[in-house]
Protein backbone atom coordinates (compact mmCIF):
# COMPACT_ATOMS: atom_id res chain seq x y z
CA UNK A 1 0.00 0.00 0.00
CA UNK A 2 1.28 3.47 -0.81
CA UNK A 3 1.94 6.00 1.89
CA UNK A 4 -0.78 8.64 2.17
CA UNK A 5 -0.26 12.16 3.44
CA UNK A 6 -2.45 12.66 6.51
CA UNK A 7 -3.71 16.12 7.47
CA UNK A 8 -5.59 17.19 10.58
CA UNK A 9 -7.98 20.10 10.00
CA UNK A 10 -9.13 21.75 13.21
CA UNK A 11 -10.79 24.90 14.43
CA UNK A 12 -9.38 26.12 17.73
CA UNK A 13 -11.07 28.82 19.74
CA UNK A 14 -14.63 29.88 20.06
CA UNK A 15 -15.79 31.05 16.65
CA UNK A 16 -18.16 28.60 15.04
CA UNK A 17 -17.62 29.48 11.40
CA UNK A 18 -16.47 26.19 9.96
CA UNK A 19 -17.38 26.59 6.29
CA UNK A 20 -13.84 27.50 5.26
CA UNK A 21 -12.39 24.59 7.22
CA UNK A 22 -14.82 22.17 5.61
CA UNK A 23 -14.08 23.47 2.11
CA UNK A 24 -10.36 23.08 2.70
CA UNK A 25 -10.89 19.58 4.12
CA UNK A 26 -12.78 18.56 1.00
CA UNK A 27 -10.30 20.18 -1.35
CA UNK A 28 -7.41 18.36 0.32
CA UNK A 29 -9.30 15.08 0.11
CA UNK A 30 -9.78 15.73 -3.60
CA UNK A 31 -6.03 16.22 -3.84
CA UNK A 32 -5.52 12.67 -2.57
CA UNK A 33 -4.85 13.37 1.11
CA UNK A 34 -6.40 11.64 4.09
CA UNK A 35 -8.02 14.47 6.00
CA UNK A 36 -9.08 14.10 9.61
CA UNK A 37 -11.65 16.73 10.43
CA UNK A 38 -12.20 17.42 14.11
CA UNK A 39 -14.80 20.17 14.05
CA UNK A 40 -15.20 23.42 15.93
CA UNK A 41 -14.24 24.67 19.40
CA UNK A 42 -11.15 22.54 19.82
CA UNK A 43 -8.73 23.33 22.61
CA UNK A 44 -4.99 23.29 21.84
CA UNK A 45 -4.75 20.13 23.96
CA UNK A 46 -7.46 18.40 21.92
CA UNK A 47 -5.77 19.34 18.65
CA UNK A 48 -2.33 18.16 19.72
CA UNK A 49 -3.72 14.90 21.09
CA UNK A 50 -5.70 14.23 17.90
CA UNK A 51 -2.60 14.98 15.78
CA UNK A 52 -0.65 12.48 17.87
CA UNK A 53 -3.24 9.69 17.73
CA UNK A 54 -3.79 10.13 14.00
CA UNK A 55 -0.04 10.38 13.30
CA UNK A 56 -0.56 13.21 10.83
CA UNK A 57 2.07 14.89 8.65
CA UNK A 58 0.31 18.24 8.66
CA UNK A 59 -1.95 20.21 11.03
CA UNK A 60 -4.13 22.90 9.48
CA UNK A 61 -5.73 25.42 11.84
CA UNK A 62 -8.64 27.54 10.71
CA UNK A 63 -9.02 30.70 12.79
CA UNK A 64 -11.43 33.52 12.02
CA UNK A 65 -11.77 34.96 15.49
CA UNK A 66 -8.60 37.06 15.49
CA UNK A 67 -7.13 35.01 18.33
CA UNK A 68 -4.45 33.41 16.14
CA UNK A 69 -1.51 34.99 17.99
CA UNK A 70 -2.78 33.40 21.18
CA UNK A 71 -3.97 30.05 19.83
CA UNK A 72 -1.28 29.06 17.33
CA UNK A 73 1.65 29.23 19.81
CA UNK A 74 -0.35 27.22 22.34
CA UNK A 75 -1.06 24.44 19.84
CA UNK A 76 2.58 24.43 18.75
CA UNK A 77 3.84 24.31 22.35
CA UNK A 78 1.56 21.37 23.12
CA UNK A 79 2.76 19.54 20.04
CA UNK A 80 6.40 20.20 20.86
CA UNK A 81 5.77 18.88 24.36
CA UNK A 82 4.43 15.66 22.85
CA UNK A 83 7.44 15.29 20.57
CA UNK A 84 5.79 16.43 17.36
CA UNK A 85 7.95 19.35 16.27
CA UNK A 86 8.35 17.64 12.90
CA UNK A 87 4.66 18.01 12.02
CA UNK A 88 3.94 20.85 9.54
CA UNK A 89 1.70 23.65 10.79
CA UNK A 90 -0.53 25.61 8.42
CA UNK A 91 -2.86 28.43 9.39
CA UNK A 92 -5.87 29.64 7.44
CA UNK A 93 -8.34 32.43 8.06
CA UNK A 94 -8.37 36.16 8.48
CA UNK A 95 -4.78 36.94 9.43
CA UNK A 96 -3.51 40.57 9.20
CA UNK A 97 -0.31 40.97 7.16
CA UNK A 98 1.73 42.03 10.16
CA UNK A 99 0.87 38.78 11.93
CA UNK A 100 1.75 36.54 9.00
CA UNK A 101 5.49 37.07 9.47
CA UNK A 102 5.15 36.64 13.22
CA UNK A 103 3.46 33.27 12.67
CA UNK A 104 6.11 32.21 10.16
CA UNK A 105 8.77 33.15 12.70
CA UNK A 106 7.09 30.84 15.19
CA UNK A 107 7.64 27.97 12.76
CA UNK A 108 4.35 27.96 10.85
CA UNK A 109 4.96 26.64 7.31
CA UNK A 110 2.21 28.57 5.55
CA UNK A 111 -0.49 31.15 6.24
CA UNK A 112 -3.45 31.27 3.87
CA UNK A 113 -6.12 33.96 3.64
CA UNK A 114 -9.47 34.07 1.90
CA UNK A 115 -9.32 33.32 -1.82
CA UNK A 116 -6.36 30.95 -1.56
CA UNK A 117 -6.39 28.33 -4.30
CA UNK A 118 -6.16 24.70 -3.22
CA UNK A 119 -3.10 24.04 -5.33
CA UNK A 120 -1.18 26.73 -3.43
CA UNK A 121 -1.82 24.83 -0.20
CA UNK A 122 -1.01 21.51 -1.83
CA UNK A 123 2.27 22.74 -3.30
CA UNK A 124 3.27 24.26 0.05
CA UNK A 125 2.66 20.89 1.72
CA UNK A 126 4.47 18.88 -0.96
CA UNK A 127 7.49 21.18 -0.95
CA UNK A 128 7.76 21.21 2.83
CA UNK A 129 7.39 17.44 3.13
CA UNK A 130 9.94 16.84 0.37
CA UNK A 131 12.47 19.10 2.11
CA UNK B 1 4.51 9.74 26.89
CA UNK B 2 6.20 12.54 28.82
CA UNK B 3 9.64 11.41 27.72
CA UNK B 4 8.87 11.37 24.02
CA UNK B 5 12.34 12.56 23.04
CA UNK B 6 14.35 9.96 24.89
CA UNK B 7 12.93 6.99 23.04
CA UNK B 8 13.76 5.79 19.55
CA UNK B 9 10.62 5.53 17.50
CA UNK B 10 12.33 4.49 14.27
CA UNK B 11 13.18 0.86 15.06
CA UNK B 12 11.07 -2.19 15.82
CA UNK B 13 12.75 -2.58 19.22
CA UNK B 14 12.33 1.10 20.10
CA UNK B 15 8.70 1.18 19.03
CA UNK B 16 7.66 -2.00 20.83
CA UNK B 17 9.52 -1.01 24.01
CA UNK B 18 7.90 2.44 23.96
CA UNK B 19 4.50 0.86 23.35
CA UNK B 20 4.95 -1.40 26.36
CA UNK B 21 5.77 1.71 28.40
CA UNK B 22 2.50 3.32 27.34
CA UNK B 23 3.93 5.76 24.79
CA UNK B 24 0.97 6.90 22.69
CA UNK B 25 3.06 8.30 19.88
CA UNK B 26 4.70 4.90 19.48
CA UNK B 27 1.23 3.38 19.19
CA UNK B 28 0.24 5.92 16.53
CA UNK B 29 3.47 5.28 14.61
CA UNK B 30 3.07 1.51 14.71
CA UNK B 31 -0.45 1.84 13.30
CA UNK B 32 0.92 3.99 10.45
CA UNK B 33 3.60 1.39 9.63
CA UNK B 34 0.88 -1.24 9.38
CA UNK B 35 -1.48 0.93 7.32
CA UNK B 36 1.31 1.84 4.92
CA UNK B 37 2.70 -1.70 4.93
CA UNK B 38 6.26 -0.44 5.43
CA UNK B 39 9.22 -2.76 5.90
CA UNK B 40 8.71 -2.51 9.67
CA UNK B 41 5.10 -3.71 9.51
CA UNK B 42 5.74 -7.45 9.60
CA UNK B 43 8.46 -7.46 12.23
CA UNK B 44 6.21 -5.24 14.40
CA UNK B 45 3.25 -7.58 13.97
CA UNK B 46 5.44 -10.55 14.83
CA UNK B 47 6.59 -8.85 18.04
CA UNK B 48 3.14 -7.68 19.12
CA UNK B 49 1.02 -10.69 18.22
CA UNK B 50 1.93 -12.70 21.34
CA UNK B 51 0.94 -9.73 23.52
CA UNK B 52 -2.56 -9.59 22.04
CA UNK B 53 -5.64 -11.63 22.87
CA UNK B 54 -6.79 -9.85 26.03
CA UNK B 55 -9.13 -7.18 24.64
CA UNK B 56 -12.81 -7.66 23.98
CA UNK B 57 -13.31 -6.54 20.38
CA UNK B 58 -16.60 -4.90 19.49
CA UNK B 59 -17.73 -4.20 15.93
CA UNK B 60 -20.30 -1.49 15.25
CA UNK B 61 -21.91 -1.43 11.85
CA UNK B 62 -25.06 -0.13 10.19
CA UNK B 63 -26.20 2.11 7.39
CA UNK B 64 -24.81 5.65 7.08
CA UNK B 65 -26.78 8.10 9.18
CA UNK B 66 -27.88 5.65 11.86
CA UNK B 67 -25.65 7.39 14.38
CA UNK B 68 -22.80 4.91 14.76
CA UNK B 69 -20.14 7.47 15.71
CA UNK B 70 -22.32 9.10 18.33
CA UNK B 71 -23.14 5.68 19.74
CA UNK B 72 -19.43 4.81 19.91
CA UNK B 73 -18.89 8.06 21.79
CA UNK B 74 -21.46 7.31 24.51
CA UNK B 75 -20.53 3.64 24.70
CA UNK B 76 -16.87 4.51 25.24
CA UNK B 77 -17.92 6.95 27.96
CA UNK B 78 -19.81 4.19 29.79
CA UNK B 79 -16.81 1.86 29.55
CA UNK B 80 -14.58 4.60 30.95
CA UNK B 81 -16.95 5.15 33.88
CA UNK B 82 -16.61 1.43 34.55
CA UNK B 83 -12.85 1.79 34.69
CA UNK B 84 -12.12 0.14 31.33
CA UNK B 85 -9.74 1.59 28.76
CA UNK B 86 -10.99 1.90 25.19
CA UNK B 87 -9.30 1.85 21.78
CA UNK B 88 -11.40 3.00 18.84
CA UNK B 89 -10.92 2.52 15.10
CA UNK B 90 -13.27 4.63 12.98
CA UNK B 91 -13.36 3.78 9.28
CA UNK B 92 -14.50 6.07 6.50
CA UNK B 93 -14.38 5.50 2.75
CA UNK B 94 -11.54 6.52 0.45
CA UNK B 95 -12.69 8.50 -2.57
CA UNK B 96 -12.31 6.28 -5.64
CA UNK B 97 -11.60 9.39 -7.71
CA UNK B 98 -8.82 11.11 -5.82
CA UNK B 99 -7.60 8.38 -3.47
CA UNK B 100 -8.09 10.86 -0.65
CA UNK B 101 -10.49 10.55 2.26
CA UNK B 102 -12.39 12.80 4.61
CA UNK B 103 -12.38 11.20 8.04
CA UNK B 104 -14.92 12.97 10.19
CA UNK B 105 -15.86 10.57 12.97
CA UNK B 106 -13.85 12.44 15.60
CA UNK B 107 -16.34 15.31 15.39
CA UNK B 108 -18.85 13.12 17.24
CA UNK B 109 -16.31 11.75 19.68
CA UNK B 110 -15.14 15.01 21.19
CA UNK B 111 -16.31 14.00 24.67
CA UNK B 112 -13.48 11.48 24.71
CA UNK B 113 -10.75 14.08 24.12
CA UNK B 114 -8.19 14.53 26.84
CA UNK B 115 -8.78 11.09 28.35
CA UNK B 116 -5.57 9.05 28.36
CA UNK B 117 -7.67 5.89 28.71
CA UNK B 118 -9.02 6.39 25.19
CA UNK B 119 -7.20 6.21 21.86
CA UNK B 120 -9.04 7.02 18.64
CA UNK B 121 -7.66 6.30 15.20
CA UNK B 122 -9.41 7.17 11.93
CA UNK B 123 -8.76 4.83 9.00
CA UNK B 124 -9.59 5.21 5.33
CA UNK B 125 -10.67 2.18 3.32
CA UNK B 126 -7.95 2.86 0.72
CA UNK B 127 -9.80 0.61 -1.69
CA UNK B 128 -7.34 -2.23 -1.98
CA UNK B 129 -9.18 -5.47 -2.57
CA UNK B 130 -9.38 -7.52 0.58
CA UNK B 131 -6.56 -5.44 2.01
CA UNK B 132 -8.81 -3.35 4.18
CA UNK B 133 -10.02 -6.24 6.25
CA UNK B 134 -6.48 -7.43 6.85
CA UNK B 135 -5.08 -3.98 7.71
CA UNK B 136 -8.00 -3.41 10.06
CA UNK B 137 -7.51 -6.76 11.76
CA UNK B 138 -3.83 -5.90 12.22
CA UNK B 139 -4.59 -2.48 13.71
CA UNK B 140 -7.14 -4.05 16.07
CA UNK B 141 -4.43 -6.47 17.14
CA UNK B 142 -2.05 -3.57 17.85
CA UNK B 143 -4.62 -1.80 20.07
CA UNK B 144 -5.23 -5.12 21.80
CA UNK B 145 -1.48 -5.59 22.34
CA UNK B 146 -1.26 -2.00 23.61
CA UNK B 147 -3.44 -3.12 26.50
CA UNK B 148 -6.83 -1.57 25.84
CA UNK B 149 -9.60 -3.48 27.61
CA UNK B 150 -12.20 -2.83 24.93
CA UNK B 151 -11.49 -2.21 21.25
CA UNK B 152 -14.36 -0.72 19.28
CA UNK B 153 -14.33 -0.75 15.51
CA UNK B 154 -16.79 1.41 13.64
CA UNK B 155 -17.21 0.45 10.00
CA UNK B 156 -18.49 2.45 7.03
CA UNK B 157 -21.82 0.69 6.90
CA UNK B 158 -21.96 -0.64 3.38
CA UNK B 159 -20.57 -3.56 1.47
CA UNK B 160 -19.01 -6.94 1.90
CA UNK B 161 -15.95 -5.61 3.71
CA UNK B 162 -18.31 -4.93 6.63
CA UNK B 163 -18.91 -8.59 7.06
CA UNK B 164 -15.20 -9.36 6.91
CA UNK B 165 -14.34 -6.70 9.44
CA UNK B 166 -17.14 -7.77 11.71
CA UNK B 167 -15.77 -11.29 11.71
CA UNK B 168 -12.78 -9.90 13.58
CA UNK B 169 -15.03 -8.78 16.44
CA UNK B 170 -16.23 -10.95 19.28
CA UNK B 171 -19.41 -8.92 19.63
CA UNK B 172 -20.99 -7.27 16.62
CA UNK B 173 -23.60 -4.55 17.07
CA UNK B 174 -25.80 -3.70 14.11
CA UNK B 175 -27.26 -0.19 14.41
CA UNK B 176 -30.64 0.55 12.89
CA UNK B 177 -32.68 3.73 13.02
CA UNK B 178 -36.34 4.39 12.33
CA UNK B 179 -37.28 6.11 9.13
CA UNK B 180 -34.26 5.09 7.09
CA UNK B 181 -36.05 3.11 4.43
CA UNK B 182 -37.59 -0.30 4.75
CA UNK B 183 -36.13 -3.34 6.41
CA UNK B 184 -35.66 -5.16 3.13
CA UNK B 185 -32.62 -2.97 2.52
CA UNK B 186 -31.01 -4.33 5.65
CA UNK B 187 -31.79 -7.88 4.60
CA UNK B 188 -30.29 -7.25 1.20
CA UNK B 189 -27.17 -5.80 2.71
CA UNK B 190 -26.73 -9.05 4.62
CA UNK B 191 -25.70 -7.32 7.81
CA UNK B 192 -28.51 -8.64 9.96
CA UNK B 193 -26.90 -12.08 10.06
CA UNK B 194 -23.74 -10.78 11.66
CA UNK B 195 -25.45 -9.14 14.63
CA UNK B 196 -24.95 -10.30 18.18
CA UNK B 197 -26.81 -7.24 19.44
CA UNK B 198 -29.16 -4.84 17.69
CA UNK B 199 -29.23 -1.18 18.65
CA UNK B 200 -32.20 0.80 17.42
CA UNK B 201 -30.82 4.31 17.65
CA UNK B 202 -32.71 7.60 17.44
CA UNK B 203 -35.38 5.86 19.50
CA UNK B 204 -37.02 9.19 20.29
CA UNK B 205 -38.25 9.32 16.70
CA UNK B 206 -41.52 8.18 15.23
CA UNK B 207 -41.58 4.65 13.93
CA UNK B 208 -39.18 3.19 16.47
CA UNK B 209 -41.63 0.52 17.55
CA UNK B 210 -42.18 -0.52 13.96
CA UNK B 211 -38.43 -0.91 13.46
CA UNK B 212 -38.12 -2.98 16.64
CA UNK B 213 -41.08 -5.13 15.59
CA UNK B 214 -39.62 -5.72 12.14
CA UNK B 215 -36.31 -6.83 13.66
CA UNK B 216 -38.08 -9.18 16.07
CA UNK B 217 -40.07 -10.73 13.25
CA UNK B 218 -36.99 -11.32 11.20
CA UNK B 219 -35.18 -12.92 14.11
CA UNK B 220 -38.08 -15.33 14.61
CA UNK B 221 -37.93 -16.49 11.01
CA UNK B 222 -34.90 -18.68 11.50
CA UNK B 223 -34.51 -21.25 14.24
CA UNK B 224 -31.74 -20.31 16.66
CA UNK B 225 -29.56 -23.24 15.63
CA UNK B 226 -29.76 -22.40 12.00
CA UNK B 227 -29.07 -18.78 12.75
CA UNK B 228 -25.95 -19.63 14.68
CA UNK B 229 -24.65 -21.90 11.97
CA UNK B 230 -25.32 -19.31 9.32
CA UNK B 231 -23.76 -16.71 11.49
CA UNK B 232 -20.51 -18.59 11.62
CA UNK B 233 -20.90 -20.21 8.26
CA UNK B 234 -19.89 -17.04 6.52
CA UNK B 235 -16.65 -16.95 8.45
CA UNK B 236 -15.78 -20.56 7.74
CA UNK B 237 -12.77 -20.79 5.54
CA UNK B 238 -12.24 -24.53 5.79
CA UNK B 239 -14.41 -27.29 7.09
CA UNK B 240 -14.07 -27.46 10.81
CA UNK B 241 -15.67 -30.25 12.79
CA UNK B 242 -16.22 -27.81 15.65
CA UNK B 243 -18.98 -26.14 13.69
CA UNK B 244 -21.38 -28.63 15.22
CA UNK B 245 -20.27 -27.57 18.66
CA UNK B 246 -20.94 -23.88 18.18
CA UNK B 247 -22.72 -22.58 21.24
CA UNK B 248 -26.36 -21.74 20.93
CA UNK B 249 -28.58 -20.06 23.42
CA UNK B 250 -27.64 -16.45 22.91
CA UNK B 251 -30.82 -14.48 22.56
CA UNK B 252 -30.19 -11.40 20.44
CA UNK B 253 -31.07 -8.32 22.44
CA UNK B 254 -32.69 -5.37 20.71
CA UNK B 255 -31.78 -2.20 22.57
CA UNK B 256 -33.30 1.21 22.01
CA UNK B 257 -30.85 4.08 22.24
CA UNK B 258 -30.81 7.82 21.82
CA UNK B 259 -27.08 8.31 21.39
CA UNK B 260 -27.20 12.09 21.34
CA UNK B 261 -28.62 12.02 24.88
CA UNK B 262 -26.70 8.98 26.02
CA UNK B 263 -29.85 7.04 26.83
CA UNK B 264 -29.66 3.29 26.35
CA UNK B 265 -25.86 3.37 26.50
CA UNK B 266 -25.71 1.61 29.88
CA UNK B 267 -28.03 -1.14 28.61
CA UNK B 268 -25.95 -1.50 25.47
CA UNK B 269 -22.75 -1.81 27.50
CA UNK B 270 -24.49 -4.37 29.75
CA UNK B 271 -25.53 -6.40 26.71
CA UNK B 272 -21.96 -6.35 25.39
CA UNK B 273 -20.63 -7.53 28.74
CA UNK B 274 -23.31 -10.25 28.87
CA UNK B 275 -22.30 -11.42 25.40
CA UNK B 276 -18.64 -11.42 26.42
CA UNK B 277 -19.57 -13.54 29.43
CA UNK B 278 -21.65 -15.85 27.23
CA UNK B 279 -18.77 -16.36 24.80
CA UNK B 280 -16.36 -17.10 27.62
CA UNK B 281 -18.62 -19.62 29.35
CA UNK B 282 -19.90 -21.35 26.23
CA UNK B 283 -16.47 -21.70 24.66
CA UNK B 284 -17.62 -19.41 21.89
CA UNK B 285 -14.67 -17.11 22.26
CA UNK B 286 -12.15 -19.87 21.62
CA UNK B 287 -14.21 -21.00 18.63
CA UNK B 288 -14.34 -17.52 17.19
CA UNK B 289 -10.59 -17.23 17.65
CA UNK B 290 -10.12 -20.53 15.81
CA UNK B 291 -12.43 -19.49 12.97
CA UNK B 292 -10.79 -16.13 12.72
CA UNK B 293 -7.35 -17.71 12.56
CA UNK B 294 -8.57 -19.97 9.75
CA UNK B 295 -10.05 -17.04 7.80
CA UNK B 296 -7.02 -14.89 8.35
CA UNK B 297 -4.55 -17.57 7.32
CA UNK B 298 -6.53 -18.30 4.19
CA UNK B 299 -6.59 -14.62 3.28
CA UNK B 300 -2.86 -14.13 3.84
CA UNK B 301 -2.06 -17.38 2.04
CA UNK B 302 -4.11 -16.25 -0.95
CA UNK B 303 -2.37 -12.87 -1.10
CA UNK B 304 1.07 -14.39 -0.63
CA UNK B 305 0.55 -17.02 -3.33
CA UNK B 306 -0.81 -14.38 -5.68
CA UNK B 307 2.21 -12.16 -5.12
CA UNK B 308 4.61 -15.06 -5.55
CA UNK B 309 2.90 -16.18 -8.73
CA UNK B 310 2.87 -12.67 -10.20
CA UNK B 311 6.49 -12.15 -9.22
CA UNK B 312 7.80 -14.92 -11.45
CA UNK B 313 5.58 -14.15 -14.43
CA UNK B 314 7.17 -12.42 -17.42
CA UNK B 315 5.30 -9.11 -17.70
CA UNK B 316 5.18 -9.48 -21.48
CA UNK B 317 3.67 -12.98 -21.15
CA UNK B 318 1.05 -11.64 -18.72
CA UNK B 319 0.23 -8.79 -21.11
CA UNK B 320 -0.13 -11.21 -24.01
CA UNK B 321 -2.54 -13.41 -22.04
CA UNK B 322 -4.56 -10.34 -21.00
CA UNK B 323 -4.77 -9.36 -24.68
CA UNK B 324 -5.92 -12.80 -25.74
CA UNK B 325 -8.71 -12.73 -23.12
CA UNK B 326 -9.72 -9.18 -24.06
CA UNK B 327 -9.89 -10.23 -27.72
CA UNK B 328 -11.95 -13.29 -26.80
CA UNK B 329 -9.43 -15.76 -28.13
CA UNK B 330 -9.10 -17.50 -24.77
CA UNK B 331 -11.56 -17.66 -21.88
CA UNK B 332 -10.32 -16.32 -18.53
CA UNK B 333 -10.26 -19.73 -16.81
CA UNK B 334 -8.10 -21.30 -19.49
CA UNK B 335 -5.96 -18.17 -19.41
CA UNK B 336 -5.33 -18.61 -15.69
CA UNK B 337 -4.22 -22.20 -16.32
CA UNK B 338 -1.79 -20.81 -18.91
CA UNK B 339 -0.49 -18.28 -16.41
CA UNK B 340 0.09 -20.96 -13.80
CA UNK B 341 1.45 -23.75 -16.00
CA UNK B 342 2.85 -21.77 -18.94
CA UNK B 343 1.30 -21.58 -22.40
Amino acid sequence: MERKIRVLVAKPGLDGHDRGAKIIARALRDSGYEVIYTGIRQTPEMIAEAALQEDVDVVGLSILSGAHMALVPRVMDKMKEMGMSDVLMLVGGIIPDEDVQALMDLGVTGVFGPGTLTHEIVSTIEQALAA
Amino acid sequence: MTMAKSVNLTTVEGLTAALAAGNRRALARIISHIENNTHLARPLLAQLYPRSGQAHIIGITGAPGTGKSTLVNVLARVFRQRGLTVGIIAIDPTSPFSGGALLGDRVRMRDLAGDSGVFIRSMATRGSLGGLAQATADVIMVLDAAGFDRVIIETVGVGQSEVEIASTAYTTIVVEAPGLGDEVQAIKAGILEIADIFAVNKADRDGVDRTVMALKMMLNLGSPERFQVMHHGRMLAIDLPEVNALPTGWELPIIKTVATQGSGAEELADAIEAHRQFLAESGGRALRDRLRAATELRMILRDTLLEAQLAHLEPSFLEAVVDSVAQRQVDPYTAVQQLIHGA
